[in-house]
């Protein structure tokens, strides 16, 4: 049984079915292969989720559970020999992206969707100054002329934070820090005024206190702007501070999705409670973590019924048998685990 | 963990590195980037001290210089009586069997064509501690300790997870049997669940074989659960250690209180104040005057007197040092840091 929402009812070759209440962004039954010497590589596996404008939704989970793939595979972005599977939809502000041809997608990438990767320094061209490559983006996409597009570069990066901006327009990648060149990524990615950014581990390869920096840059372009925000990462305090909406995934599935307070209330899949309960806090000084036993399973060979099984505290006879499908327990949240209709099996957990 | 009175396991007094900053076609010495300047600290045995701080502040620098796996430029090192600066050759091999480190990267760290078997034998054999079938019979025993099957001995390091490989990597360092282990960012790499596994691993093996570690790490959280000192290193420098309650508890240094704020916490509810620091630190080989911290330092009293007195790690309250001018001492300081 499913209970997921119909996502927009459009006939993909109409796009303009969509209507001004739908969601900005609607992915349904997103499937991404990699053909590999192993076989098939499932990463993402049949994901649905939606996004309102001006949302921030957090998806979290461990390396290899598709995160990274299916935001990638937003932009159409996934490198051979990634694939994504036919039956799959992402309708973006009216659009069916599967359909839309290369041109057409241009035009949608980097102005109305845009991406901040996780280490700048790969993601920035290291011959061009990051003035240069700010001005590139507006004038790709609009009009502007080269004095106009420098102009509005120069202005972004005062946005997001940065010192002498004019001087700062003509330096190259590696003059600069870390923390500032994920400031100029920022500011690549917002200069148009993206509807959607999609954030990937943005601040993961920075220390703690340019980590804070970078955040309120973020949450303060946000609220500035009423951008929707897609952010990927790993890390369980970032998502309490920046997400209203939480997609847990595992193994290339969702298999919790809750607003933000009733995901650390009352998690309701044993992986989730598993990485809550895994994470070390700073307001809990001492005594033994609860670890989840085991790895992640490879890509090339999910488990049959519930994936997680192997690694669960609470598995039974169903749970080898029959695949769950992702069920209500709560306003806006879901969750894919037997247990939600047959708590019995719960047991009790000894930390 | 309180400090015992006797003489500590490892005992570092005003370890300094130094890396010469070389320009020109001569390669003229013209200036150097101090990484570590003027460190010192204890470690009793079966300890955690924690070394915690941002890349760059020179934590890595500190834990490899203890184990001479650089050189330090100045400062005393002594384990266990011993003046680890004064030995040469062979005297120094037969201390690293007592002195062993834990990688962050367990990729880098092994040998890509050396089973796991054979890297954690190495050790057994190069220090003459057993050969043939009884070293065989040891590693089974090291991968079972650390959690593995000792059928796993005869795989190569691209067959494990991550999480397996910083097992293996453990499993390496203790071969030797050493009784002080610099574990550097060790959980680092590792996902959150295997991370957990790591970190439980590590407090068991201290308890049953006695350990004592200085663990390198940035995040905060993890240290708040191994250490039972933290000492915090910013630009080279201590700036302040305290027990791991206390550090966590009623920080003092301007510096600790903004990291410690930094911290996300993983509860939406949680209603906090965030320090956020202006900048970012500066280069270590153009520390600011004074006080290094200075420059960003948010501490009310601030003053002049800041940028040209450098201030000393002085015990402010039993137990807890603080390099801050503008914190004052409440006791008169007994111990050593």
């Amino acid at each position: 049984m499913t209970v997921s929402r119909p996502l927009v009812k459009t006939d993909p070759a109409a796009p303009n079915g969509w209507a001004p209440n739908d969601p900005l962004l609607a992915v349904q039954s997103l499937r991404v292969t990699f053909d590999t010497t192993r076989g098939l590589a499932r990463a993402v596996d049949g994901v649905s989720f939606t996004i309102a404008a001006g949302e921030t939704v957090c998806v979290v989970g461990e390396s290899g559970c598709g995160k990274s793939v299916a935001a990638l595979s937003l932009l159409r972005l996934i490198p051979a020999p990634g694939r994504i599977e036919s039956g799959s939809e992402i309708h973006f502000d009216g659009m069916n992206l599967l359909t839309l041809n290369e041109e057409a997608l241009r035009s949608v990438r980097g102005r109305r969707m845009s991406m901040i990767f996780q280490e700048p320094m790969t993601a920035l061209n290291p011959v061009l100054t990051v003035g240069e490559q700010i001005a590139e983006v507006v004038r790709v996409h609009t009009k502007a002329s080269r004095r106009e597009a420098w102009a509005q570069a120069v202005s972004m990066l005062r946005e997001v934070g940065i010192a002498d901006p004019d001087v700062r327009a003509t330096e190259y990648p590696h003059q600069l820090s870390g923390g500032m060149r994920q400031r100029v990524m920022i500011a690549m990615a917002l200069v148009l005024e993206p509807r959607l950014v999609i954030a990937d581990e943005p601040t993961t390869a920075l220390d703690v206190t340019i980590q804070a920096q970078i955040l309120e840059l973020l949450r303060a372009q946000r609220d500035r702007t009423g951008l929707a925000l897609l952010l990927i990462t790993h890390d369980l305090g970032v998502v309490a501070e920046m997400a209203s909406r939480v997609l847990v995934m595992y193994a290339g599935q969702i298999v919790e999705e809750a607003p933000v307070g009733a995901l650390f209330a009352t998690a309701t899949h044993p992986y989730t409670e598993g990485l809550l309960a895994a994470v070390p806090r700073l307001d809990q000084i001492g005594g033994r973590l609860r670890t989840i036993p085991g790895t992640v399973p490879a890509a090339t060979d999910w488990p049959t019924g519930c994936r997680f099984r192997a690694r669960c505290p609470h598995a039974f006879a169903r749970c080898e048998t029959d695949a769950p499908e992702l069920v209500q327990v709560g306003p806006s949240h879901r969750a894919r685990c037997h247990l939600v209709q047959e708590p019995s099996h719960r047991k009790a957990i000894t930390p | 963990m309180t400090i015992p009175a006797a003489a500590p396991l490892l005992s570092v007094r005003g370890l300094t590195k130094h890396f010469p900053i070389r320009t020109g076609l001569l390669q003229r010495r013209t200036g150097a980037v101090k990484a570590v300047d003027g460190v010192s600290f204890d470690i009793a045995s079966g300890e955690t001290l924690a070394l915690v701080g941002e890349s760059g502040c020179g934590k890595t620098t500190t834990g490899r210089a203890v184990l001479r796996l650089i050189e330090p430029t100045a400062g005393d090192i002594h384990f266990d009586g011993i003046d680890v600066r004064a030995l040469r050759g062979e005297a120094l091999r037969t201390l690293r069997r007592r002195m062993q480190i834990v990688f962050q990267d367990p990729w880098g760290s092994l040998n890509p064509r050396m089973t796991a078997g054979a890297a954690i034998k190495e050790g057994l054999i190069v220090h003459n501690l057993a050969h043939g079938a009884e070293a065989d019979r040891r590693v089974a025993t090291l991968l079972d300790e650390v959690g593995l099957q000792a059928s796993y001995a005869g795989r190569y390091p691209h067959e494990f997870s991550g999480g397996q490989r910083q097992r293996i990597g453990i499993a390496r360092a203790l071969a030797v049997q050493p009784s002080f282990l610099v574990c550097d960012e060790p959980v680092s790499a590792l996902d959150v669940s295997v991370q957990a596994q790591v970190v439980n691993l590590l407090q068991d093996l201290q308890r049953e074989r006695g350990l004592a570690y200085l663990f390198i790490a940035h995040d905060l959280a993890v240290v708040a659960h191994m250490a039972d000192r933290v000492a915090v290193m910013y630009l080279g420098h201590i700036v302040e250690l305290a027990p791991r309650a206390t550090l966590f508890a009623t920080p003092r240094m301007p510096y600790t209180k903004a990291l410690l704020s930094s911290v996300p916490v993983p509860d939406p509810t949680a209603n906090r104040q965030r320090v956020l620091l202006p900048g970012e630190p500066p280069s270590p080989a153009n520390p600011p005057s004074g006080c290094v911290f200075h420059p960003r330092c948010l501490h009310p009293a601030k003053d002049s007197d800041c940028a040209r007195i450098v201030p000393l790690l002085e015990e402010k309250t039993p137990g807890h040092f603080v390099a801050c001018l503008k914190e004052s001492m409440t006791h008169h300081p007994t111990s050593s840091p």
